[in-house]
């Protein structure tokens, strides 16, 4: 019992970030009908912002200590960050200490501008050519992303980690009443979980309850006619296409302590995250969250050794597997709409 | 001629011309020059990939452009075909005849299965299924399967195989009844210095057979009909046309030609491994075709030409080669040069594809092909009309 | 050339009557006049370094490249000459190999067995190398080996550590320098019994590929041989990002010592995840839990950042040895780019001088003339002390380093310290121990 509730919670954090990027790709595909294969380099994006902001903060002036040597014998070179220097040891360790949590208030402005960018200069070009065109021009843009990245960063994993406060488990046991340890989860992934419910209930009542997000929503329904009623319905949707940017970047930089960012990570996540989107069925939000969720629980279970001794090899292939099943039961997938990329 | 019209009867002989003298128009540079050492691809092992991944180009374009069904895995064919290919060397003999066979027959059996359960799903939802199957067919191959695959290292022939029809004198190596893959002779003129290989020649026969074959294709009534279907396909429906079958021959029919292209590379070159079925490998097909121009003839094997060539070539050009080129420069020149191109080339090959992808679909919506057409109608303006049609209408 | 002639059919047909109208003073000339693959012509000889320049490994075939530049520099009497002048064998000179010039052409191999050799393959159909070296995985180090085999002309493989490139799948013109997943194994256990006792349950994460079985299968025999027992050996996909679904179990299965048989960013991940999954903060058995991690590279180590502190594992060479060797090659290195060089540089960098060395002893450029000067080679001043070829089945035996994560390291470059030097003897099997059994080196093949 408490493997299997171990199991859950690894499926509802890995969920989490399926749904997150897939949250994102079915607003694009569903408000400007495109196939944005460079949605997972906006998540390796926003992962980089947080090694960023983690560089920034450890930005350091040399200081030579006599007392040590380097490599070559030389007199050792010490960083000292500047932080440290001008704010006082104490503030300037927390700083780099938070500086994962801390990028998020980087990486919302800049990613939605960068989405911004990329629709108005790019993406907006490409709404009336074939879904192939759109195909080969945004994955030719998510390997020159990958490789300015590479060229910035290098092609190692680059370590990030949470806070310290958020170092360690907390006992999801004992509360439950099971012995201690029992189901001991990391804290931060438990933060995760909680950050992205409450992005994706952000993103939710955004377009329920405000009257942007109605009109959006209307768009996403019937884009013509909305346009006929005289709404400027292209600049909302590029309003939408930052916003998909900027929740992949959220995503990506609150799970960068998870998965050492490297500049191919977006590529791992495409293929999943479309696999995701289908599933969850065309155009539709709800779909995409479902999907992302049912897929990393199903995953985690796929992942035990009870499940595995049965069927070797089942978690390699578990995705495609229920992928495969759930198209062929369920033609749009879990709750698409008709006609939406059928043709 | 040859049932062709004119106009299809031109290409197919420029494409006989281009493959079987490849080994020569490939090589323009003398082959101790800079420029030479650095661009020409006249080498055997290159001209054997231009050609098979142009067959394997040809034939996904049977598919993706004539009906439009964009498959994503079309990687899992060519996988199977070369493990085909490479386990009748390891039971039968190194004779490619068998192997290349055996590849096209399992390639095509794999593919009515695949293609019966995706087709009954269109657009997006189709392309998933296809990479659903193709990644499933990854992930086992490289790990729960290895005793059918080898796993990560590649199925290759052993000593200790059984090879039953394997006589004496036979070579330990690829051949076709005896006259080995790897067989060449080579020329030299002057500075330059040509390679025939016979596995390439091999090969060339091959992609001329294949190119052939889809020309009749596309100008059958099937093909018609395959057209009709990627227009509309409900109206097709409402004329109570059961579509299916065409399209399951479609998928069938270039699922064979991948597998054709795997045992052929197992041919050339008797290792296989399972990154062949990798859903990047899937993607780069279907770049190869976006590339070239989907839905013309003669563009998908542009387009893995290009593909294959920024590979091998550009990657392997380093600084050193750079300082070569521009050695006649002064050195604050050479180095400014060096430096400009130096993020370009070696580790930095794929900027150059990810930004030439951005380029030719932003600048020639139609593929290369549109780019050739361009500059034919700058040379003579009076033929534009002719090279326009010259080419199938683009898909989509 | 450009691509373009395709699309321009009139320059195209030009362009082949022009090659047409070249033909006429042909003659055809039958290979082989030298009796070997690409016997060096005029006064230069080439050698291609074939690692990865993109994918995951990107970095290491990085550093990879940077040495085996300083090699032919060496080579070349370019620089202080670095191990040159503490290499055992004094018979390489700084004027090249037999007075030919050293050139080099790069190569990308991607990490992936197709690409590897279709670059192998153009370095020597196209650029005439006569020695390949390089890689970072075992499965494209097999594949260019057998390429090579095939071909006639030597592989010296780069970083490979699957038993199986000197075991089932060892050729003759290969050679390997790098030590394997067995050796890893002898060395680590030892230690691990003086530190963590011979009464442990161990856990194995395992990367589900032929790389990952070896080195699994090395470890449990060898610690189960100590004492130790193998609770659960549990398959992980390669890649697989996030592994909490397989290291959540651990902590309640009575494991006490979860073994990571990952390389790489799998390595970096799983490390990772583990101590966020609190693992080395708790008690099993009454005893600490601890992780040992078989295979370390400085660059893996770089990207776990403080999460390897305290954890074991092993390696071919390290920077910090204090022979001289050592010491000339960290110098030159260092000096020359800043950083010092990982163990996969190392490697290359070696085997670089060491084909050039028997090559000269050998007086000729044949592979088999070569693999003869190779075959039990014992030499030293390389690093690791007295080191030598075996003959048998062309693995190098020397030396292995059994490293910790630093305490507390004073720069990103000294994150792991050498725990123990494990003697060369400690180290040593049977070519036909039925871990590498299976496989023939077959005959030399010089090619054409």
């Amino acid at each position: 019992m408490d493997a299997f509730i171990l199991q859950i919670l690894n499926g509802l954090d890995k969920g989490s970030a399926y749904a997150l990027i897939a949250l994102g790709l079915t607003l694009i595909f569903g408000t400007l009908g495109v196939v944005n294969f460079a949605h997972g380099a906006l998540f390796m994006i926003g992962a980089f912002v947080a090694v960023t902001v983690q560089k920034l903060f450890q930005f350091s002036y040399i200081e030579i200590d006599e007392t040590k040597k380097d490599f070559l014998g030389n007199p050792l070179k010490v960083e000292m960050p500047y932080l440290d220097h001008w704010f006082g040891t104490s503030v300037g360790e927390w700083m780099q200490d938070w500086s994962v949590p801390l990028s998020i208030l980087a990486v919302i402005p800049f990613m939605f501008a960068l989405g911004y960018i990329l629709e108005r200069g790019l993406i907006k070009h490409f709404y009336k050519r074939p879904h192939a065109d759109q195909i080969l021009v945004t994955f030719g843009l998510a390997i020159v992303i990958g490789e300015l990245v590479k060229a910035f960063y290098g092609a190692n994993p680059i370590q990030t980690p949470p806070p310290s406060a958020f170092l360690g488990t907390i006992d999801v046991g004992v509360m439950l009443g099971f012995d201690p340890n029992a189901i001991a989860y990391p804290t931060w992934r438990m933060v995760y979980f909680a950050f992205s419910v409450v992005i994706i209930a952000s993103v939710f009542a955004f377009l329920r309850f405000t009257t942007f997000g109605m009109v959006v929503r209307a768009g996403m329904a019937d884009r013509e006619t909305v346009g006929l009623l005289g709404i400027d319905i292209d600049k909302r949707f590029t309003f939408m296409f930052g916003l998909a940017a900027a929740v992949a970047g959220m995503a990506g930089v609150m799970y960068a302590p998870i998965l050492s960012p490297h500049y191919n990570i977006g590529m791992d996540f495409l293929v999943l995250s479309f696999v995701v989107v289908v599933v969850g069925g065309m155009g539709s939000l709800p779909g995409a969250v479902l999907a992302g969720f049912m897929l990393g629980i199903l995953q985690s279970f796929a992942s035990m050794n009870e499940v595995k001794a049965v069927f070797p090899g089942i978690d390699q292939i578990i995705i495609y597997l229920v992928a495969i099943i759930i198209l062929l039961t369920r033609p749009r997938g879990l709750m698409g709409r008709k006609g939406v990329m059928e043709e | 001629m040859l049932g062709l019209n004119s106009r299809d009867f031109k290409l197919f002989v420029i494409v006989c011309i281009m493959a079987l003298a490849a080994p020569i128009i490939l090589n323009p540079f003398p082959t101790g020059s800079a420029l030479g050492q650095s661009f020409n691809a006249g080498y055997p092992a290159l001209l054997q990939r231009f050609v098979i991944f142009g067959i394997l180009a040809i034939g996904f374009n049977i598919l993706f452009g004539l009906t439009g069904y964009l498959s994503f895995g079309h990687a899992a064919f060519l996988g199977i075909g070369s493990y085909s290919a490479v386990w009748m060397f390891k039971l039968l003999s190194y004779n490619v005849l068998p192997a290349i066979l055996l590849s096209v027959i399992m390639a095509g059996i794999f593919s009515v299965v695949i293609g019966y359960i995706s087709l009954r799903r269109s657009g997006i939802y189709f392309s998933i299924l296809t990479l659903a199957f193709a990644q499933m067919s990854y992930q086992l191959a490289y790990s729960v399967l290895t005793p059918l695959t080898n796993g990560e290292t590649g199925l290759q022939v052993y000593n200790g195989d059984p090879q039953v029809l394997m006589s004496a004198g036979d070579p330990t190596i690829p051949h076709l009844f005896g006259i080995t893959m790897n067989g060449q002779s080579q020329l030299d003129i002057a500075g330059w210095s040509f390679t025939f290989q016979n596995g390439y020649y091999l090969a060339a026969i091959f992609l001329i057979a294949s190119f052939y074959l889809s020309i009749r294709i596309f100008r059958s009534p099937m093909g018609l009909m395959l057209r009709a279907i990627k227009s509309n396909q409900t109206r097709m429906s409402y004329v109570g046309l059961n579509t299916k079958p065409y399209m399951l021959a479609a998928f069938v029919i270039s699922g064979m030609y991948a597998g054709l292209a795997g045992g052929l590379l197992a041919a050339m070159d008797p290792l296989t491994g399972a990154e062949r079925m990798f859903w990047t490998a899937s993607g780069e097909i279907v770049v190869m075709s976006i590339l070239g121009g989907v839905g013309t003839l003669i563009g998908p094997v542009l387009g893995a030409g290009l593909i294959k060539y920024l590979e091998n070539i550009v990657s392997k050009i380093n600084d050193n080669v750079l300082h070569g080129w521009f050695s006649f420069m002064p050195d604050w020149m050479d180095n400014l040069f060096v430096t400009i191109i130096h993020p370009f080339i070696g580790k930095g090959w794929h900027l150059t594809l990810g930004l030439l992808f951005m380029a030719v679909v932003i600048f020639l919506p139609g593929g290369l092909v549109q780019g050739g057409q361009k500059i034919m109608g700058k040379f003579s303006r009076n033929k534009t009309s002719d090279a326009k049609d010259g080419a199938d209408t683009p898909a989509e | 050339m450009s691509k373009s002639n395709f699309t321009r059919r009139g320059v195209m047909k030009t362009g082949a009557v022009t090659s047409a109208g070249l033909m006429l003073p042909t003659y055809l000339r039958a290979e082989n006049h030298t009796g070997f693959t690409n016997a060096p012509q005029g006064d230069t000889v080439k050698f291609g370094f074939n690692v990865p320049q993109t994918g995951p490994y990107a970095e290491e075939g990085l550093d990879e490249l940077r040495a085996q530049e300083l090699a032919v520099e060496h080579l070349n009497g370019i620089g202080d000459g670095g191990m040159l002048n503490t290499f055992s064998s004094k018979v390489l000179d700084g004027t090249g190999v037999l007075g030919k010039k050293v050139e080099f052409v790069t190569g990308d191999t991607q990490t992936k067995s197709d690409v590897a050799r279709a670059s192998a393959q153009s370095m020597i159909q196209k650029d005439g190398c006569i020695m390949i070296t390089g890689g970072s995985s075992s499965g494209v180090a097999i594949a260019v080996q057998g390429l090579c085999q095939e071909a006639g002309v030597i592989f010296m493989a780069g970083l490979t550590h699957s038993n199986d490139t000197t075991g089932k799948d060892r050729k003759r013109n290969g050679f390997r320098h790098f030590f394997n997943a067995y050796m890893s194994a002898a060395a680590l256990t030892p230690v691990l019994e003086k530190v963590y006792g011979t009464d442990r349950r161990a856990y194995h994460l395992t990367a589900d590929y032929t790389w990952g079985w070896s080195q699994q299968e090395s470890m449990a025999a060898s610690t189960e041989a100590m004492g130790w027992e193998t609770v659960q050996n549990v398959l992980t996909p390669v890649g697989a990002g996030d592994f909490s679904s397989y290291i959540a179990p651990v902590l309640n299965s009575g494991a006490d010592i979860l073994v990571l048989n990952h390389y790489g960013g799998d390595m970096v991940n799983s490390l990772t995840q583990a101590i966020q999954f609190g693992l080395k903060d708790k008690q099993v058995n009454g005893k600490n839990f601890e992780i040992v991690v078989p295979l370390y590279s400085e660059l893996m180590a770089a990207g776990a950042g403080t999460n390897i502190q305290g954890v074991y594992g092993s390696m071919n060479w390290n920077w910090q040895l204090q022979d001289e060797g050592t010491a000339a090659f960290t110098k030159s290195f260092g000096e020359k780019y800043g950083f010092p060089p990982s163990g996969a540089a190392h490697s290359c960098y070696v085997q670089t001088l060491l084909y050039a060395d028997a090559v000269t002893r050998a007086g000729s450029f044949n592979p088999c003339a070569v693999v003869e000067a190779l075959e039990d080679f014992d030499f030293d001043g390389m690093g690791n002390g007295p080191t030598s070829y075996r003959g048998a089945d062309h693995q190098c035996f020397k030396d292995v380093l059994v490293m910790k994560g630093a305490e507390a390291p004073t720069s990103v470059y000294d994150t792991l310290e050498i725990v123990e030097v494990t003697p060369r003897a400690q180290v040593e099997y049977d070519p036909e121990h039925p871990m590498f059994a299976g496989g023939t080196l077959g005959d030399c093949n010089p090619g054409a």
